[in-house]
């Protein structure tokens, strides 16, 4: 495609999208999307959208049209990334992945569930573990180690508290720190306004 | 049996990412007593962490989730060794990282400015495999069926492979085929267990891309609807390759039994074993080194859904 094709296309699709937002979808290669012919390959090959209200063709196309509220729906977290979809697109989108980055916008706006949050905030960001083992509450799973002749910490950030130092370094140094104060801070005042109601 | 040139060639970093150790250890006793079997020789990677999980901090935040990959890989880069995960997650994860960084080099130069903040660098020397890739590619079937002793007879299995180690199938090593994979089915048929098909077999289990710590009714049901196929199709226990499914299929089927009691009928109790657990019985190694014998009385542990039912078939065939 011509260079300047290309200009006129996104002028012509992103012209109705005002927002910083459109810019955003823009940048993470959101614009992949315009491949798409609207098939519903991705919407028929998707076990959550078998039991859920999540469309997968529905949720792109309203990424594409510069939707804002796609962001805020919880149906984007239903997505279990099996890449279905991803395999089966015939336009060749690589859709979990854009299902992905359309949750990073949304994490950058502050829209994720408290349970997500508390599990990088506290325990990942804290840990090193998605799933640790350390700590009074979780004595039983090193005991069960124990059992099956194991140590009972494994070899891991548990065992090596300056690796998970080094960890929240390079957490600190993309920006996810400050990402999660920032949403930190956000739910704080969120909080406090519904009480003050 | 054991040829010694390929014996010294075998040797790997065993990233153990989070469930395995934390939640599921007779994975890990299964798969370092199978390797040990095998001739490979596992190192440590000291000090690694969480993958970090691929549906959940990569659908958060793409940079911390390659950063913080990265640093996992360039652990087994310092000892000059390919990478080998049990978990269909973590393999993702690794994986994708590896080939992402590989194949673009502003965003390797940017990810290793961060790393040098704490003296490492990503050079991606080494591959990230699946233990299950290690003993159908490194190793090969025919070298496997050399340490079959025992002989199921009369095993029904129902396989479960799990969504990411075939996709997304340009970043595996499976010649691209997504839809209907055998490798997994061919390993366990070697010890003359019979892998039955079943109604969407290769359905996701439903606890990743978050949505088991999201919305949990959701992600359960997703394993009832496998666990009713599996069921319907006469199996006696379910083999998987990926600690994070083998949760969700044995926890899960106290949830489905609990949540969907009014629908499924009988309570579900299909005992789930791990890949190398079963492998290793087959190969004649002592179950208590393969995590299969309950050795503690502790409350609320895992494995949640007794596996005697299978002990107890196999038991007069295992001498």
């Amino acid at each position: 495609m011509s260079e300047n094709v290309e200009k006129y296309l996104k002028k012509k699709v992103y012209k109705s999208m005002s927002s910083k937002i459109a810019q955003k979808f823009v940048d993470a290669g959101l614009e992949k999307l315009r491949a798409c012919i609207n098939c519903g390959t991705c919407t028929g090959s998707c076990p959550s959208g078998r039991r859920t209200a999540y469309r997968t063709r529905s949720v792109l196309r309203r990424a594409l049209t510069g939707d804002e509220s796609v962001l805020q729906d919880i149906d984007i977290w239903f997505c279990s990334t099996c890449y279905t979809c991803y395999e089966r697109c015939p336009r060749d989108i690589p859709v979990t992945d854009m299902i992905i980055k359309l949750r990073n916008i949304a994490v950058e706006e502050g829209f994720i569930l408290d349970a997500h949050f508390g599990l990088a905030n506290k325990i990942f960001y804290e840990t090193g573990h998605g799933v640790p083992a350390n700590g009074e509450g979780n004595k039983k799973w090193r005991d069960l180690r124990e059992s099956y002749g194991l140590p009972p910490l494994p070899p891991t950030v548990h065992m090596h508290p300056e690796a998970v130092k080094e960890c929240q370094e390079l957490m600190k140094s993309v920006g996810f720190r400050d990402l999660l104060d920032r949403i930190e801070k956000q739910k704080e005042a969120e909080k406090s306004k519904k009480e003050d109601e | 049996m054991r040829r010694m040139s390929e014996q010294n060639k075998w040797k790997y970093g065993f990233f153990l990412g989070c469930v395995t150790p934390n939640r599921y250890p007779m994975i890990e006793a299964s798969i370092r007593a199978v390797f040990d079997h095998l001739g490979a020789e596992i190192l440590e990677l000291e000090g690694a962490s969480c993958c970090p999980a691929p549906g959940v901090f990569r659908a958060f935040h793409i940079p911390t989730w390659l950063v913080i990959a990265a640093r996992n890989i360039t652990i087994a880069e310092e000892l000059g060794v390919d990478i080998i995960t049990g978990c269909n997650g973590c393999y993702g994860t690794l994986r994708d990282a590896w080939i992402e960084l590989e194949h673009d080099y502003e965003l390797k130069k940017m990810i290793n400015e961060h790393l040098a903040k704490v003296g490492r660098e990503f050079k991606g020397s080494i591959e990230p495999k699946h233990v299950v890739q290690v003993l159908y590619q490194d190793m090969g079937l025919d070298y496997l069926r050399g340490f079959v002793k025992h002989k199921f007879k009369d095993l029904k299995v129902a396989v479960h492979y799990g969504c990411h180690i075939v996709k997304p199938s340009d970043k595996r090593p499976w010649a691209g085929e997504s839809e209907d994979p055998r490798f997994l089915d061919e390993i366990v048929e070697i010890t003359g267990a019979k892998s039955i098909d079943y109604k969407d077999k290769f359905q996701c289990c439903g606890a990743g891309g978050a949505v088991r710590t999201a919305v949990k009714e959701i992600s359960a049901d997703f394993s009832r609807e496998k666990l009713e196929n599996m069921r319907d199709a006469g199996a006696d226990i379910i083999i998987n390759c990926c600690p994070f499914c083998h949760l969700q299929l044995d926890l899960g089927q106290m949830e489905a039994n609990n949540l969907f009691k009014d629908m499924i009928g009988e309570p579900y109790k299909i005992p789930v074993i791990y890949l190398t657990q079963l492998l290793g019985l087959s190969f004649g190694i002592n179950p208590n080194l393969l995590g299969l014998i309950k050795n503690h009385d502790l409350k609320g542990v895992s494995p949640f859904i007794p596996i005697e039912s299978f002990l107890k078939k196999v038991k007069t065939q295992l001498t």
